[in-house]
């Protein structure tokens, strides 16, 4: 029984140290739900906003229909906003890790490296899904009508999941070189903005030859469009490859730019 | 070799940039001992703290604790080592005994016998009537209890405590002192702590190494270093520089402190001498605004050893 009490390198410890990380961060966010529900308020307020206030002469104008076929058009995109939103808690707790001297007190002991990180974007993604719940629920409530099936249902949530994992790695790299938990709260927002320039709120047609331009290639038009494919049944074509392509290029990009940030931390 | 010492490093080097933080250092530190490392802000303190606990790398030289290597065998350092720095490195969001089982997790210890541990430590910290409160309510004084206390979850060999006790009242520093020597006392740990406060070292440290410029300038026991720096001297204040220079012609063999228009004349302070001071004062028609008679402490070792890093001690 000799090997049993040997120590195992830290590697075989992964698992189990990034689900501890991972209750830790579940523990913080019930501990301040004041974050979360920020989170999940500015989708929603969006939501209403654009549906009671624009909704009408919106609908009109883009050749939707009325209000209520507006909603239709108008909620996957806000899903997809509530996504990039909701990724705005990691890059502040990501921070407050680094500024707070925590982060030297888990350097020194003999766990995962990579479970600190693991641990906030496991917790981040379940925030994420939280607030989805809440979004599409609302979105429910003033008369969002979907048509898929439970498979594009399912697909729908891989590609969402997909999207709030490689937001969440990128997101996490901006609160590791942030300095102060202030400008890591505000280094995320650019995320949130980009929706607007894209097909979220109006189709690009109406838009100027230079931003339609943006509007079409940019990340979250084919998202929305691949989205709105599975929820609606409209047309996705070959959105939702480029959407894939999209995902992981975000994740990757944003896993290694964390991974980096994070060893430069030590150093700092 | 480093079987007898709990830390044992040669030749640390440090450089951020163009700027030289640590300029070969050299430890030999005895297990179940207090090592204290003191020296000024900026000295090079907390960069030999992060290179021994394996937070970051040295640019040269080598380091050893608790037997094993802290790059080639840094997991291993790790796991029998505990680090509570400047500023308590707690989740304000958890609760103290959450913190505590955070830790405990972290060892890979058995759930029981994780919570054995945390409660014996809230228990012997004082910490059990506040164990459910989230630490953000916690004074400066307890966080930093529940600090020492996150740090001994993994029962370390070695303990680095860098600046326990800066920013916290009179009475949190003591009660820290307390706990801090209770603990080589009755586990036989090793602990490196670093100061810049010299009663800190002198209460708490069986050697004491004083840091300035990246470098070891002097080290010992207090009682050596005291011996280091001459006896007692008498201290005259003028009004004004020319005074001063004036005097320190009349004292050759005494030190300057322009800053405080000063100057220290070595010799003890029975009343022939401190009349022999006067006479001659009067003698060259200067006059002083006062003389105090000191008899040196740690202050005087410290400021000695640390105000003119390039220059070694006066033997006077």
């Amino acid at each position: 029984m000799a090997t049993a009490t040997a120590p195992a390198p830290a590697r075989s410890y992964a698992f189990r140290d990034s689900m501890t990380m991972l209750r830790r961060n579940l523990t913080r966010m019930r501990r301040y739900p004041s974050m979360t529900v920020q989170i999940v308020t500015l989708p929603v307020l969006l939501l209403l906003l654009f549906v009671y206030v624009f909704g009408g002469a919106i609908g009109e104008g883009i050749g939707a229909g009325d209000r209520g076929d507006y909603v239709n058009f108008l909620v996957p995109g806000i899903i997809v906003m509530a996504v990039t939103y909701g990724t705005i808690p990691i890059a502040v707790s990501v921070c407050s890790d680094m500024t707070e001297g925590i982060i030297n007190r888990f350097r020194t002991m003999a766990i995962s490296r990579s479970s600190v990180l693991t641990g906030h974007v496991l917790g981040n993604m379940v925030q994420i899904v939280c607030i989805l719940a809440l979004v599409t629920g609302v979105a429910y409530a003033i008369g969002f009508r979907p048509n898929a099936t439970a498979v594009e249902w399912a697909a729908a949530m891989g590609l969402l999941l997909l999207l709030a994992f490689g937001l969440s790695w990128l997101s996490a790299a901006m609160g590791l070189r942030a300095k102060t938990v202030e400008s890591a709260s505000n280094a995320p927002m650019p995320l949130t903005y980009l929706p607007f320039l894209g097909n979220t709120i109006v189709t690009p047609e109406s838009m100027p030859t230079g931003l339609r331009w943006f509007a079409e290639y940019q990340p979250f038009t084919p998202i929305n469009e691949t989205l709105r494919g599975l929820l609606l049944g409209t047309g996705i074509g070959n959105s939702a490859w480029i959407s894939l392509a999209w995902c992981v290029g975000l994740a990757l990009v944003g896993y290694l730019w964390a991974r980096s940030a994070f060893r430069k931390g030590a150093e700092r | 070799m480093s079987a007898m010492h709990a830390i044992h490093a040669e030749g640390l080097r440090k450089s951020y940039g163009e700027k030289l933080v640590l300029d070969g250092i050299g430890l030999r530190i005895p297990e179940a001992s207090v090592f204290a490392l003191l020296g000024p802000n900026g000295a090079g303190k907390t960069t030999a703290v992060q290179i021994l606990s394996t937070l970051i790398g040295a640019d040269g030289g080598e380091a050893r604790v608790a037997g094993y290597d802290v790059v080639r065998q840094a997991d291993d350092v790790r796991r029998s080592i505990g680090v509570t720095g400047q500023f308590a490195a707690v989740d304000g969001l958890l609760t103290a005994e959450e913190n505590l089982l955070l830790m405990a997790d972290l060892h890979h210890l058995p759930r029981r016998e994780g919570k054995r541990r945390a409660a014996d430590l809230l228990e012997r910290f004082d910490l059990t009537p506040d164990a459910k409160k989230t630490v953000s309510s916690f004074s400066g004084g307890m966080r930093r209890k529940l600090d020492l206390a996150m740090t001994l979850v993994g029962e370390p060999r070695v303990i680095f405590l860098d600046e326990p006790t800066t920013g916290l009242d009179p009475r949190s520093r003591r009660m820290l002192w307390e706990l801090i020597r209770g603990l080589v006392e009755d586990r036989g740990i090793t602990i490196f702590l670093t100061t810049q406060y010299l009663d800190e070292a002198d209460q708490l440290a069986d050697r004491i190494a004083v840091l300035n410029g990246g470098r070891i300038v002097a080290e010992g026991t207090s009682e050596e270093l005291k011996r280091r720096i001459p006896g007692s001297h008498i201290r005259l204040r003028f009004g004004g520089e020319d005074q001063l220079d004036a005097a320190a012609r009349v004292f050759d063999v005494a030190q300057r402190d322009p800053e405080n228009l000063a100057l220290n004349i070595p010799g003890d302070g029975t009343p022939g001498t401190v009349r022999a001071v006067l006479d001659l004062l009067d003698a060259a028609r200067l006059e002083a605004e006062s003389l105090t008679v000191h008899t040196p402490d740690l202050d005087d070792v410290f400021l000695a050893l640390t105000e003119k890093p390039q220059q070694p001690v006066p033997a006077l």
